[in-house]
């Protein structure tokens, strides 16, 4: 019991560990759709604009909502912020706090999609191929051709089965060079969102540490309060059930007892334990009986409280009365059916 | 007491070895980096060299921002720098063990990735071929100045039209590799006899002092983990008392509010006690709108009062 506690603690303190578990997840599983992701670069002149940043801008998009959809404190942080004010006081600092973690998170998926895919370079190769400098690169002499002839010869640079324009450029010098760029920028971009965390990560000590913790404390106050309420509200329902259900079982028995007017049990002591549990239904159609009437009329919501105005002296959930009374009965009659 | 033995032995014995394990975890994220990554040189004039020396220093700095960001204890190094000195002088020597020991772990992916890359030679040769002396190479020596930039410029590119079964581009390739392959093998050498020796005439210049500092720093980083874990365990202690509290004060409005009978003996007490009090529907209901609309507040100081 000791270790389990410990190891509860354990992983309670290390709950943000838990989290960055669950970011590291992502971001692998995000790598892992990208290579299964069948690219097929259109090869058309302003199709292959679209498709190619699309590729590059909507995935990460979607990554992002996905890391704020599997964080368990989004709700947690939407009921903080909307909750209305009653005794105790909002703390924006702490509301802060909680968003900037989970948003910090939620980045990591999307900015390794943008890395990888920038750094693999067919994205970009497929989006900028008619924007070559042909100047530059291309041969000396080529026939000339209209600007939306070269614009067609150079959209199909990423399909080298279909590229005719070998006199124009040489697709290997086209492609290089548009990798070059796209790796640049792809390296370029990891630099500065690596120098970005260490920015945030290392000035926070440096200006304010103390709000820091006190927001760190109160966030992770919110959330162990939601588990314990949730834990207490659970055990409150298992016991609220318990009872209720003891009580139907109860008015269903005292009221086969009233219908049958059987005699009173004169049952040995040893198989008085037996008969308790068996709460009065002893064959298949009384059993048919109570299976129909808890299907057509559940009992209300309302535990009557055990002591009765009779004062019978039975204070007890689960223990029957030996012999059954008269104003036992009309007590519940009365109840059962309400 | 017992436990508390048990967690300060796991996170002493752990910390030193988790740094070391993520040091190492980085060298190898490293490695496979460069392994994975598509290195295809633009063969252009003036890319080359942009493009050779960016692959060989600019994934070091990313690996070296990383090491700094992944290693807990440099957060624990920067509050002691900047923390108000309070009760508690700062020992200068702490902070600069700490950090001495911070960058060091964080230098060994980036150097990792650097030897790596000239082991390889692909970054050197794409970022010097453009800067070789034609004269020394038969197949580049009789051609125009600016012709011959364009040609050794392709010199990385192996399957380039012009350059497939040259054999002065295996030349100059071949010469650049030795050169690359040379210059790692002699920066791995130089550096572990550095760490050789360091390690070795280290006990010789002021041992206590480093014993010192070793210790309180060892001391700082276990002091800060138990205090969180102190605070957890806190917050999970105040919240269960303020959620009894609340059910507490529930069940007094209920009871001031509906005219149910006193109950009568202990026997009704003991089941009642796990329903606190809250027996039907409405009054669930009204709890949980309560514990909405009017969360307590944050002072669990009434309920020793009462």
């Amino acid at each position: 019991m000791d270790k389990f506690r410990m190891i509860f603690q354990f992983f309670q303190s290390n709950q943000e560990s838990f989290m960055n578990g669950i970011c590291g997840i992502m971001a692998l599983a995000s790598t892992q759709m990208y290579s299964a992701f069948d690219f097929n670069c259109p090869c058309l002149p302003y199709y292959n604009l679209a498709y190619g940043l699309g590729i590059l801008l909507v995935p990460p998009f979607i990554l992002f909502l996905l890391g704020f959809v599997l964080n368990n404190n989004i709700s947690m942080l939407a009921e903080e912020w909307r909750r209305p004010q009653g005794r105790r006081g909002k703390d924006p600092a702490v509301l802060r706090y909680m968003f900037c973690s989970m948003a910090q998170r939620a980045m990591i998926a999307p900015a390794v999609w943008v890395s990888v895919t920038l750094l693999d370079g067919k994205c970009v190769t497929c989006a900028f191929c008619t924007s070559v400098p042909v100047d530059t690169l291309g041969n000396a002499s080529h026939p000339r051709l209209s600007q939306g002839e070269i614009q067609r010869v150079l959209a199909r640079i990423p399909c080298k089965e279909i590229y005719n324009g070998q006199q124009l450029i040489a697709n290997e010098v086209a492609v290089r060079y548009l990798r070059c760029i796209s790796q640049a920028l792809g390296w370029c971009f990891v630099l500065l969102m690596t120098t970005l965390a260490f920015l945030v990560r290392s000035l926070r000590p440096c200006f304010s540490q103390a709000a820091f913790l006190k927001s760190r404390y109160w966030s992770h106050y919110i959330d162990i309060e939601r588990k314990l309420f949730d834990e207490t509200c659970t055990e409150h329902a298992r016991s609220f059930a318990k009872v209720c259900i003891q009580q139907f079982f109860e008015g269903m028995s005292t009221d086969l007892v009233a219908a049958h007017c059987h005699l009173p049990r004169k049952a040995p002591a040893e198989a008085e334990e037996a008969a308790e549990k068996l709460l009065g239904i002893t064959d298949q159609g009384t059993m048919n009986m109570a299976l129909k009437s808890w299907h057509r009329c559940k009992p209300p919501l309302h535990l009557h409280p055990p002591a009765l105005p009779t004062g019978n002296g039975w204070a007890g959930e689960g223990q029957p009365p030996t012999h059954p009374s008269a104003p036992r009965k009309e007590t519940a009659a009365y109840y059962s059916w309400v | 007491m017992d436990r508390f033995r048990m967690i300060f032995q796991y996170f002493q014995s752990n910390s030193e070895s988790v740094m070391n394990g993520i040091c190492g975890l980085l060298a190898l994220a490293s490695v496979k980096m460069y392994t994975s990554f598509d290195f295809s040189c633009p063969c252009l004039p003036q890319y080359n060299m942009a493009y050779g020396l960016g692959i060989m220093f600019v994934p070091p700095v990313i690996l070296f921002l990383c090491g700094l960001i992944l290693n807990r204890q440099s957060l624990v190094m920067l509050e002691e720098w900047r923390r108000p000195p309070g009760h508690r002088k700062k020992d200068l020597a702490v902070i600069r063990y700490m950090c001495s020991s911070i960058l060091q772990r964080a230098m060994v992916a980036p150097v990792v990735w650097i030897i790596v890359t000239l082991l390889d030679g692909k970054c050197l040769i794409c970022a010097f071929s453009g800067s070789m002396d034609p004269e020394k190479f038969v197949g580049f020596a009789n051609v125009s100045r600016v012709q011959v930039q364009q040609l050794l410029a392709k010199v990385p590119c192996k399957d380039d039209e012009l350059m497939r079964n040259s054999t002065s581009r295996k030349a100059v390739s071949g010469y650049l590799r030795c050169w690359s392959q040379a210059l790692g093998w002699s920066i791995l050498l130089i550096l572990i006899i550095a760490a050789f020796l360091a390690r070795w005439l280290r006990p010789c210049f002021n041992q206590a002092a480093l014993l010192q500092a070793r210790h309180w720093s060892n001391y700082i980083d276990i002091e800060q983990k138990i205090f969180e874990e102190a605070c957890c365990e806190h917050s999970r202690l105040f919240a269960h008392k303020c959620i009894l509290h609340f059910f507490e004060s529930m069940r007094q409005e209920i009871k001031l509010h509906s005219f149910s009978l006193p109950r009568e003996g202990e026997g009704a007490e003991g089941g009642e006690d796990l329903l606190q009090g809250i027996t039907d529907q409405d009054q669930v209901n009204k709890l949980l709108k309560t514990w909405y609309y009017e969360k307590p507040p944050l002072d669990v100081s009434q309920a020793h009062q009462r």
